[in-house]
This record gives C-alpha cells, structure tokens and sequence, in this order.
C-alpha cells in the first residue's frame, strides 16, 4: 500500500478511536449544556479531576482504570448533585446564570485545576493496563487496544443512557425538561429534581471520560485546558442535547483532528479544535445534525 | 448608516454626568501624582515592583468590565489578549528595535483586532458561546506562540531592558510610571464609557437584549465597539510584561493568574461601575503581592479562586454592592 494512504488510514482509524474518548467527555455536556441548559465549562477539568482519582484507587486496590472509573462514577454522581443544589440555590433560582453563574464554573474549574496541582504537582500521571501495549493488527492499519477499550466503554456508557432517557419515565422526564419546565411541574413532576438528577448523570460521565482518558494517554492538571475546545465544539456540532448527534460530531471530531495531527504535527490539534469550534458558531450553532433553536 | 458615530457622543440626558469630567479626572491624576511621590519618598525598587504588579492588574480588570460589567458577556480570555500583548512587544522589539511604548501601542490595535474578531464570529450569538469562544481562544493563541519560534517558542524570550530612562532614577520607576499612567486612562476610559451612551446601551444589553434592540440600541455594534476596547486594554496591560520581568515564556504570559483575576476582581469589586474593578484590584491584587512572599504562589491563586466562588454566590454585586443596598 501506499505511504500516504496507508498514513491516512492509520489517522482516520486511530481518529474513530479518539473520537470515542472524546464522545465520552461531551456526552455529559450534551446532558449539562444541552438538555439543562447549565454551561459547566468546568466539566473537562471534573473529567481530569477524575483521571486523577482512578489513577489512585485504581493503584490503592490494583484494579482496572475502567473499572475503577465505573466505580468513581457513584461518587461522582453525588458531587454533580451537590454542584447543581449550589448552582440552583445562589444562581439559577435568582435568575443570575448568566453572569455570576457562569464565574461560579469558572471558579470550580478554577479550583479543580489548582487544587489538584497543590495535592498531585504539576507532573504527568498515568496508569497503565497491561492491555494497554497490545496492538491488533489489520492488514496495514493498527488498532492499539489502549485506544479501542476506553472507546468501548464510552459507548457502553453513552448507550445505557440513551437506552435510560428514551425508555424511563426519569429519562423521558429529563429530555422534558430541558423543552418545558413548566409543563413538567403540571404533571406533578418536580423540574429542579429531575434537573439535579440529571446533572449528577452528567457529573457521573465526567468520572467516566476520565477514566477512558487515563488509559488513552497520561494526565496532568491542566489537560483539561485543552479539552475545553473539543468537547463545546463536539457539543455544539452535534446539536446540543442530543446524543447520537454528539457520538457523530465526536467521531468526526477525532479523525479531523487526527489527520491533520499525523500530517501537520500534534502540537497543531489544539487550534484545531478552536478552528473548528469558531467556525460551526459562525456557520452553523444550530449544529451539524440539529434544527434552528 | 447616519448615527455611526452616535454612541460615543455623551447624551443631552447626560449632561450633568459629562459637567462632572473635569473633576474626575483631575481626582484621578490627583490620586496618581500621590501615589507616585509616596513611593519615591521610600524610594524602594520593590515598592515600584508591588505597584506595577496591581497597577497592571487594574488595567485589566477595568478592561475586563467594559465587556463583562457593562454589557453581562464574560471573557474568559484575559489571558490570551494580555498575552498577545506581551508577544507584540517582543515581536516588535525584535524586527524594528521599537522598545515600550510603540510596543503598547501596537499591543492596543492588536488586542483590539483580536476582540473584533472573536466578536464578530460569535457575539450574533447568545452570550456563552463568546465565553467559550474567548476559554479557547487562550489555548490557542498559547499553541500559536509555543510553535512560533521567532519570539521563542516553549523556550521563552529575553528582553535586554536599558538600566534607566534619563529622568527616572532607575528603570523600575519608569515602568511603573508608565502603568500608573496606563492605569488612569483605563479607568477613565472605562467612566466615560459608563456615562456616555455606550454605556447606556451596553446596560441595556446586559438587562435585556431583545428589548434594547426592538427599541433600537444597535446592539451588535454596540457589543463589538466594546469588545474591541476591551482586548484592546488587556493587551496593553501586558504590553509592558516582558520589560517588567526581563523574561517571558509562554507558560508565564498564559498563567492562569490572569484569566481568574480578570474575572474575579470585578466582580468581588461590583461589576458594571467604574470603580468596582479598580477596589477588587487594588484589594486582591496587594494581598496576592502580600501572599506570594509568605505562602505558594499555587495556594494563592486557589485562595482567590474560592473567594471567586463565595463571593458571586453570596455578594453577587460585589464590595460596592453591599453599600448600596444600604443607603
């Protein structure tokens, strides 16, 4: 096979891949940012806050990263609720979201990124599974399990919950939400507690994507920084609140990232993603698979 | 279109607020001329060091305001336009030999170039995705300058600076003369922003932006006037960095310290007047400058970081809400 062909197939599998991990980490944005409309931009710095934890107890009990990351998610799941009950009670309740709310995520991420600087040092951390050397082979593309478990999982993850918000009366009552508030309290459902609900669900996938993050590549305290780009531009692109549209934009995401990283140089990807993000919010916020808002 | 130049011209409403200029300013460098003779009465280069340092820090958190205060958009970028700042003073510096005060110059139309931009893009939109868009901006532009090797790439870059400029009694002074100045002209900027129709517009954006534009406040232009002015003033706040510190790498000219002092002097001041940012800055800023010498510069900016978080959930109108709600 060709050099280069061979190259960009390589690129666009190993992009599929990565779009996986990156599925993962907007999946709880689409339910944050795009179902409750609550912009957490902290929640790339919970997911590295998470990667750090099952670096930890994946260590302390000398278990899988995944399966410490599913573990982390209950705890997780508390946090989130905990965040949103502060959100709601000085923010969202005064009607102060969009200025002060807004501070307060920052203030998190803020603190998050710090906080674990203070507590881990700025190094790198990392955890490897020992699948994480094994490399399948395809004729000429390979496929690095290291990339293909975290993948998995996030996909497993993101398919639960979409199995969840279509099938359960819970689910069903979080994609109401986000339409009609109002109409959701006249069916004698509370709105602020299917809203807390579903916001530690999303906490919950940052714990995930955090794990799925620590197999894929060593964390620090501000990889976070980066992802930010990435998972709004994911988020945005594949139409808000909805996750197959979130899965695709990732998957899409990843290989352009991907490609033009085996092309151009890794260091490149970050603006790629800026690129990305500026150009879907000046050509098409509606997202590449939504309607107009 | 005929009122192009409409919303700078002060109001007739607004009259009495413009009569009460002259006195602001001559307050305002009043207030500067003290300072500067305090300080060279104890004739310490530190105290022009710890000056600088909240000096610059009241420049861009009256920058900062312009957008966030006055008009509720947040940038979270402060420290990607400083920084761009600070890197075309280098570049300058490098091609023509142009030293400081060309370099803010140049600094300002590029801050300001920038803030257009990003505006243009992204302020039709709702208000967070030009938050978004600045959070990234700052990734970017750190790419940009980290793969650029003309201004040094990761490896930073040195700026020889002279040992003193002829009346000053060391290079330190002037430095810090010139933030002073800086300073003064952000704030007063800022006030006449505030009473001037700009302002007005901008408030009437911030508290309801459909109604200002069905009663016809050219909103967009309005929004990208101030955006421009306020990447504008975060660039030429770090315009002088790279003189101040001798030496600036990408991770310093990006620090994080920026972008959350930015955002959290303003608001722990009371965003949307003029003075909030600059008693959030004078107040944060020298306890950091007191904190730096006692505790780590980490637990530091974690202080500030939780006093961010506190106090929009408690004070959310800031210090000089609380004397407000008072009267």
């Amino acid at each position: 096979m060709d050099g280069d062909l061979a190259l960009l197939l390589n690129g666009i599998v190993s992009g599929l891949l990565l779009g996986g991990l990156y599925a993962a980490a907007a999946a709880g944005l689409a339910v944050s940012f795009g179902m409750l409309d609550i912009v957490n931009i902290a929640h790339p710095a919970l997911m590295v806050a998470g990667g750090f934890l099952v670096v930890l107890v994946g260590t302390a009990l000398g278990i899988d990263p995944l399966l410490a990351a599913v573990l982390l998610a209950v705890p997780f799941y508390v946090l989130g609720v905990a965040i949103y009950t502060f959100y709601h009670h000085f923010f969202e309740r005064r009607g102060d979201e969009a200025l002060q709310g807004l501070a307060f995520f920052f203030g998190v991420m803020f603190i998050i990124e710090v906080g674990l600087v203070m507590a881990f040092g700025p190094e790198q951390r990392f955890l490897d599974p020992p699948y994480a050397f094994v490399t399948w082979r395809i004729g000429e593309i390979d496929i690095p399990l290291r990339m293909l478990a975290p993948a998995l999982l996030a996909m497993a993850a993101i398919g639960a919950l979409w199995v969840f918000l279509r099938r359960s009366f819970t689910g069903l009552a979080i994609s109401a939400v986000a339409q009609d508030a109002e109409a959701l309290r006249l069916m004698a459902v509370d709105p602020v507690r299917i809203k807390r609900l579903a916001f530690g669900l999303s906490v919950a996938l940052a714990a995930i994507a955090g794990g799925a993050l620590v197999v894929v590549q060593p964390v620090e305290p501000s990889s976070g920084q980066v992802f930010i780009g990435r998972v709004f531009a994911v988020c945005i692109m594949g139409g808000m609140g909805s996750l197959p549209g979130c899965i695709l934009a990732a998957f899409l995401f990843g290989v352009v990232e991907n490609v033009t990283a085996s092309f151009y140089g890794p260091s490149w990807s970050p603006a790629v993603a800026f690129g990305w993000l500026l150009l879907v919010l000046a050509v098409r916020p509606q997202g590449l698979f939504g309607k107009l808002a | 279109m005929s009122d192009a130049s409409l919303p700078l011209a002060p109001a007739p409403a607004m009259a009495a607020g413009g009569r009460r200029h002259l006195p602001f300013w001559l307050g305002a460098v009043g207030v500067a001329v003290l300072v500067f003779v305090a300080l060279r009465a104890i004739g310490n280069d530190y105290g022009y060091f710890a000056g600088y340092f909240i000096l610059q820090y009241v420049v861009l958190a009256t920058a900062w305001n312009i957008l966030g205060g006055y008009a509720g958009y947040v940038n979270f970028g402060a420290a990607g336009f400083m920084a761009a700042g600070a890197y075309t003073a280098i570049a300058l510096r490098k091609a023509t030999g142009l030293d400081l005060l060309p370099g803010i110059a140049a600094a300002a139309v590029v801050g300001a170039l920038l803030g257009l931009g990003t505006g243009y893009l992204t302020l039709r939109l709702r208000g967070v995705y030009f938050s978004i868009a600045t959070l990234c901006l700052a990734v970017v532009l750190q790419t940009l300058v980290v793969n650029w090797d003309y201004v040094g790439g990761s490896r930073g870059a040195y700026i020889v600076r002279p040992r003193e400029v002829a009346p000053f009694t060391s290079y330190g002074e002037y430095l810090f003369l010139v933030m002073l100045l800086l300073a003064v002209l952000a704030v007063g900027i800022a006030r006449t922003v505030e009473v001037t129709r700009l302002g007005r517009g901008l408030q009437a954006i911030r508290d309801n932006e459909r109604a200002a534009e069905a009663v016809g406040v050219p909103t967009l232009r309005l929004k990208l006037v101030a955006t421009a002015l306020c990447g504008a003033l975060m660039a030429v706040a770090g315009a002088p960095l790279p003189y101040y510190s001798g030496y600036l790498n990408p991770e310093g000219a990006f620090s994080l310290a920026y972008a959350v002092n930015a955002i959290a002097m303003p608001l722990i001041g009371g965003a949307g007047t003029w003075a909030g940012p600059v008693i959030g800055a004078v107040l944060l800023g020298s306890l950091q400058q007191a904190a730096t010498v006692t505790i780590s510069s980490a637990l530091n900016l974690f202080i500030v970081g939780w006093m961010l978080v506190i106090f929009v959930a408690v004070a959310p109108r800031g210090i000089l809400g609380w004397f407000r709600r008072r009267r």
